[in-house]
């Protein structure tokens, strides 16, 4: 039975872990969606900050510095992604695409021309990293049967970035719905004329909200890159960012339950991790595919309207055109 | 000439002109980014694609897999739709054309075979599109993120089959069986050669005809019958179509069939044409690559085939940068994909204010 709880334990501990950039990634789109602006180019975001991370990280020795330059790449792509979309009133979906395969082939062909690794960074030292911290306590309520266990693997033990995660939540309910930038974010979303009208300027707005989900997603980046792991690699994200799109839908745009799907979709994904290969009883041995292609199988089915209903904001996917 | 004329010009041929110069100008600041000397790239790159019997082959047999997603992403676009689902599409066609060709005797003729795995692509692109379609269609639920989700779930799904179901026996590598060699489709050079002519040898095969073939049946289809008449006019304005007693659910769903039908094609080229056997990831890219070509190309196959050939240049062109620089890899290629879909698509418009401004300007209205 301790065997089992301790199991479980480190499975909801790896869970954290994975659905740490998953949640930062889901609140960056939860921004720009909620802002009426489709954005599929988190996965993009998030793979040009990871390698911004590694490679400022890897040159200036620190992780902070490596933090900040990942934010401003991924925020220079969100503003790309606006002026495409905004100004121009480009097709969001198009420019989404061009921003993902842009990451995806420009992290390599700059990793080659700085690193000569073969598109990667050099593997970077623990000074210049976001490195796990101890909370204070653990040894006192470690004595503390289950308590003790919960707080030493589960609680304690993250890097910075994992705990701010889960802190931005709480946030990022807070702006959206307590604040007047908030309201006025829902609105721009759901009726921009109404907001025009109003005398608020929808494209302001919509840049504003782009450039908050440009921050979360270099934070998410940054964690992969220089905290989760250390060094970057290619096309290290691997399919993150949708999987905090299909959150965010799962979570229906709204803050806690983003969260909770992100949650769901990390375990899943610790859960995998952790049956490969095993065999169990009664259902023999588990296709991992199976469990990976869950978070997407998910989706499919919420979208379809089986579990509940997924409503986007009115105006998503609509650029805005003034006096029509 | 009268404004209107200008005007038109400037939308169809000055703005597409000058936005794909654009994405290569933007190009060349990579280049000079990353310390290349961008006519000398474009000079290897050239050469790789041109230079040679064997670079040529390889060119247009790249160029072959764009065509087919090309017209793929063309034909959702005249729908209205956007198919972003190529890339699943053609690696379940791959799989469809597979099972097709394992499960017929192999001593059966090159009649049976070949007609057969091309209906295996078709049969299976297509249907990995209509669940997307039907979901689109008859539960709202939106095109874009379903198709992105059954990318995803394409991928998951062959692991799976080709570890444990497809996997040949006493193989380590996650591949399938070799195909029987009667369902080969037949290389050019060893086509040409019965003709007594003789080309170096490169995996160009038939199906650059088949796709050529399909780009004529599109565009027959697109603009000269009644099914291609109400996608268009679906396309341009769905509510008006209803009063045309054009049915939009029932175009999403034929639209998006015969869209996952085309890019399930890209299998014939790639294994039934060269590979001969299924492979782990032998579609990668090309699903994307339909986007760009099919922006580029404004959805009609006579500009899809001119980009799909670009493309073929820069695939194999790329492939031989990458060989002649070592600070440089065929990712070059994507980056350029990126740009043109910047370029083209979403900000195809960046310059028609300014073009019309100073080339068609309105006229002053002289008061008599």
């Amino acid at each position: 039975m301790d065997d089992f709880l301790l199991t479980l334990v480190l499975t909801l501990d790896a869970a954290m872990r994975v659905s740490t950039p998953l949640i930062l990634a889901a609140m960056a789109g939860l921004f720009a969606e909620r802002s009426g602006v489709v954005d599929i180019s988190l996965e993009g975001k998030m793979l040009a900050s990871a390698f911004a991370a590694a490679s400022a990280a890897a040159v200036l020795g620190s992780p902070w510095l490596g933090l900040l330059v990942a934010i401003g790449v991924s925020c220079s792509l969100a503003m790309l992604h606006g002026f495409a979309t905004i100004t121009h009133r480009g097709d969001q979906i198009v420019s989404g695409v061009a921003i993902n395969i842009l990451a995806a082939g420009l992290t390599i062909i700059l990793g080659l021309a700085w690193f000569h690794r073969g598109g990667g960074t050099p593997s970077l030292a623990n000074d210049e990293r976001f490195l796990s911290i101890t909370l204070p306590g653990v040894d006192i309520i470690n004595h503390i049967p289950l308590i003790g266990t919960i707080y030493r693997e589960l609680l304690s033990g993250h890097n910075i970035l994992v705990y701010s995660a889960f802190l931005i939540v709480p946030l990022v309910w807070w702006v959206v719905f307590r604040t007047r930038f908030g309201l006025r974010l829902r609105a721009v979303g759901e009726n921009p004329a109404a907001v025009d009208t109003a005398g608020l300027s929808v494209i302001k707005l919509r840049y504003k909200a782009l450039l908050v989900g440009g921050i979360l997603c270099g934070i998410a980046g940054a964690y992969i890159s220089i905290a989760h792991n250390a060094q970057f690699t290619r096309d290290m994200t691997a399919g993150q960012g949708f999987i905090a799109l299909a959150a965010l839908i799962f979570g229906k745009w709204r803050p806690y339950p983003v969260l909770s799907a992100c949650l769901l979709f990390g375990f899943l994904d610790a859960v995998a991790v952790r049956l490969q290969g095993v065999t169990l009883p009664i259902i023999g041995e588990v296709p991992v595919q199976l469990i990976e292609a869950a978070p997407y199988l998910l989706t499919v089915i919420l979208l379809a309207g089986f579990i509940g209903k997924a409503i986007p904001p009115k105006s998503v996917g609509v650029p805005y055109v003034k006096e029509r | 000439m009268d404004r209107n004329t200008r005007i038109n010009w400037i939308n169809r041929l000055l703005l597409p002109l000058l936005n794909v110069l654009t994405a290569f100008a933007a190009t060349a600041v990579i280049f000079l980014l990353i310390d290349v000397n961008p006519v000398e790239a474009t000079k290897i790159l050239l050469y790789g694609a041109f230079g040679y019997e064997e670079g040529i082959g390889y060119t247009l047999y790249y160029a072959t897999n764009f065509i087919f997603t090309g017209l793929a992403v063309a034909i959702a676009f005249h729908a209205g739709l956007f198919n972003i689902g190529g890339e699943g599409q053609a690696y379940i066609g791959g799989l469809g054309s597979t099972l097709i060709i394992l499960a017929i005797d192999p001593g059966a003729s090159v009649w049976i075979f070949v007609p057969a795995s091309i209906m295996g692509g078709l049969l299976f692109g297509a249907l990995w599109a209509l669940i997307p379609a039907y979901l689109q269609a008859y539960r709202g639920s939106h095109i874009v993120i379903t198709t992105i989700m059954f990318n995803f779930i394409a991928s998951s799904l062959m692991v799976y089959l080709l570890v444990n179901v497809l996997r040949e026996v006493g193989q380590m590598q996650p591949q399938s069986a070799f195909f029987p060699s009667a369902s080969w489709l037949p290389f050019m050079h060893n086509l040409f050669a019965n003709f007594g002519v003789t080309i170096e040898q490169s995996p160009l095969n038939l199906s650059l005809f088949l796709a050529l073939f399909f780009c004529f049946l599109t565009w027959v289809f697109i603009w000269h019958t009644r099914w291609g008449y109400a996608i268009r006019a679906t396309g341009l304005n769905s509510t008006a179509a209803v009063y045309a007693g054009i049915k939009p659910k029932q175009i999403i769903i034929l639209s998006m069939c015969i869209s996952g039908a085309l890019a399930g094609l890209v299998g014939i080229n790639e294994l039934v044409g060269y590979q001969h056997r299924l492979l782990l990831d032998f579609h990668f890219g090309y699903g994307f690559g339909g986007i760009a070509v099919s922006l580029m190309g404004r959805n009609h196959p006579i500009g899809i085939i001119i980009a799909a050939i670009l493309f073929g240049i820069l695939y194999q062109g790329g492939a031989e940068l990458a060989f002649e620089m070592s600070n440089i890899s065929r990712d070059i290629v994507v980056v350029m994909q990126a740009l043109i879909i910047l370029f083209c698509g979403a900000l195809q418009y960046m310059y028609r204010p300014w073009l019309i401004r100073t080339l068609a300007p309105i006229q002053e209205q002289s008061h008599g």
